[in-house]
């Protein structure tokens, strides 16, 4: 039986030398695996490569072996180019994807944070789009790099990864009365669109980047002006980050992306249908799972659907 | 020889790359612009405002697909999900051509982002050809190969850039995305000669051209795409025209990025160039 090959994390990969030759496709591999642990290796304090190679070398020794240097640049120096522009790309599109969580950590503590998520978590796909689909899970198992905002921390990573992923998801067609037509509530099944994220907060984390956004939109070159926001911006986020439970819908609507705040009974609702509910049995399991008993009327129901039908928020099964 | 058979026999003149900071501009104004390379990476996604944005401008104008991360030089096979949304891509922006990098970025499953030079031997050239045959094969439409701006060489290599070029090109049969900016690029970082280069390699295999803009450090010259076009980097051009013939021609300009009218005039230089090579042509 053939055994299904398994990825291979670059981190557990340790060439120990680099091939002598590359004149077959495994030492094609050797040589790139080489190199990419050497170009994804973390940068000095000083944005520099690492004096070491993992086993301990001299890395101006170990990169001779396989970088040609030339009149102006060693060996060293030119594959630090690479190195450089590998971490300096990838922070980058950190910073621009969580502006949230750097607002919350500060730079420093943020840099520190996704050097450490692209060390354990280095990107897997062909798109930069997904460079942070990893980043909850990684705060969630690594707090020590968060404190004393974990969890708050850990919710704005969330928040920004729905952005995204409501960003430019699939939007499949929206259900209309004719799919309605003749159906018991008992057999109405709607199905939410895929770009729709429903989150469970413990942080107002929202109102954070929506006030971010405002300011964004206030912002002047002139210094003072700016150090006045820095200073209103820390008073936010403490303010903006007292504990207070959320329940989001982010979605999609004519392209731009929005917050929308629901009551937790529509927000288990919505839950329910998502998980394939049928209409009523949604209704009901929601009404259930309420922690006091809650009349509602049904009237108000309908105009919840309605508002979210106007948002799009429906597709066909 | 404009049209030929890497780029779909299609009779481009002078492009430049759509960016989303002439979006608004673009769709408002409605500019006379031959056509747009788009990078395909940025509209392989399912919904949303990116393909919102290319069905208006593809309403409007040609667009021909760059990528920036097939790493055909990669050891690793081919993704298939990958080739599978590149393809519904292609059918969605009809593009005459396809054009991606020869060079490599990931390995193990795990992406760099970035064009990494190759080691010049036969063995990556064949490993190279093989992966861009298996491309065109599965995208059906040609593919152009583009030769990267590099800041180091392998002691491994067993031949030159332009000989690695010219050995997966003929092994692929494949056309070559000419990047005049990215030789004298790599002339400076290695010292050869940029007019061997163009001399060197399989120009009837040239689908297009791009120029750009970069930075020059003390020791190195980093393809930042940040500057106009210098006149070292003209002059290559004006080379590869005269050696090439009139063809499809895109300025690329990606950080620091002027108005939409410097964008286009800086492209719009070229055209002198390519009437100059017509002239001759005519006498």
């Amino acid at each position: 039986m053939r055994k299904r090959s398994r990825r291979t994390s670059l981190s557990n990969v340790v060439v120990k030398k680099p091939p002598s030759k590359t004149q077959s496709k495994r030492e094609l591999r050797d040589l790139q695996r080489l190199m990419a642990s050497a170009v994804m290796r973390p940068l000095t304090a000083d944005d520099g490569m690492q004096k070491r190679w993992v086993d301990g070398r001299s890395m101006r020794g170990f990169v001779a072996e396989f970088i040609k240097p030339n009149a102006n640049l060693t060996s060293f120096e030119r594959l630090e180019i690479y190195n450089r522009q590998y971490w300096f790309r990838l922070l980058d599109c950190l910073l621009e994807d969580y502006p949230g969580l750097r607002a919350i950590l500060g730079d420093r503590k943020f840099s520190r944070l996704a050097v450490r998520y692209l060390e354990r978590s280095p990107s897997a796909s062909f798109t930069l789009r997904n460079l942070g689909r990893n980043l909850e899970r990684f705060i969630a198992n690594t707090p020590e790099l968060t404190e004393p905002r974990h969890l708050q921390c850990r919710d704005m990573a969330r928040l920004e990864w729905a952005h995204t992923e409501a960003f430019d998801t699939e939007a499949k067609a929206p259900v209309t009365a004719n799919d309605l037509l003749g159906k018991k509530p008992t057999e109405i099944r709607f199905r939410l669109q895929p770009h729709l994220q429903l989150l469970d907060l413990d942080y107002p984390v929202d109102a954070l980047l929506l006030s971010m956004k405002r300011d964004r939109g206030l912002r002047s070159d002139a210094s003072n002006t700016m150090g006045r926001m820095r200073a209103r911006r820390r008073t936010q986020i403490a303010r903006l980050l007292r504990s207070e439970h959320v329940y989001l819908g982010v979605h999609r609507f004519e392209n731009g992306v929005y917050y929308k705040r629901l009551d937790p009974l529509q927000w288990k609702l919505l839950n329910a249908i998502r998980k394939g509910s049928s209409l009523e049995s949604a209704c009901a399991s929601a009404l259930r799972a309420e922690k006091e008993p809650r009349d509602v009327d049904p009237e108000l129901i309908q105009r919840w659907f309605q508002n979210w039908s106007a948002l799009g928020w429906f597709c066909a099964r | 020889m404009p049209a030929n058979r890497f780029n779909g026999f299609s009779d481009y003149g002078v492009g430049i790359g759509l960016r989303v900071a002439h979006y608004g501009h673009i769709l408002s104004e409605k500019p006379v612009v031959d056509w747009f390379e788009i990078i395909s990476e940025n509209f392989m996604v399912d919904g949303g405002r990116p393909l919102h944005i290319l069905d208006q401008i593809l309403e409007q104008y040609r667009v021909v697909q760059h990528g920036v991360s097939m790493y055909f030089g990669s050891a690793e096979r081919l993704n298939r999900e990958h080739l599978k949304k590149l393809k519904r891509l292609v059918k969605r922006t009809q593009t005459p051509w396809l054009s991606d990098h020869l060079c490599w970025g990931s390995v193990d499953g795990r992406y760099t982002h970035d064009l990494l030079p190759m080691p010049y031997t036969f063995a990556a050239a064949k490993v190279t050809a093989r992966k861009i045959r298996q491309t065109r094969d599965f995208l059906e439409v040609p593919i152009a190969v583009e030769n990267v701006s590099s800041y180091a060489e392998f002691h491994a290599s067993e031949m030159t850039e332009w000989e690695f070029l010219s050995e997966v090109v003929e092994r692929a049969d494949c056309g070559i995305l000419l990047d005049v900016n990215n030789i004298y690029v790599s002339s400076r970082n290695h010292d050869f000669d940029p007019v061997e280069y163009l001399d060197s390699v399989p120009i009837e295999r040239v689908a297009q051209i791009h120029i750009a803009g970069h930075s020059k450090f003390r020791k190195y010259i980093l393809d930042t795409h940040d500057h106009p076009v210098i006149d070292p980097v003209w002059k290559l051009y004006a080379h590869a025209i005269h050696l090439a013939g009139t063809t499809p021609t895109l300025l690329e300009w990606d950080a620091r990025i002027p108005s939409f009218g410097e964008v286009h005039e800086e492209a719009l230089k070229a055209n002198q160039f390519i009437e100059r090579c017509c002239e001759k042509a005519a006498v």
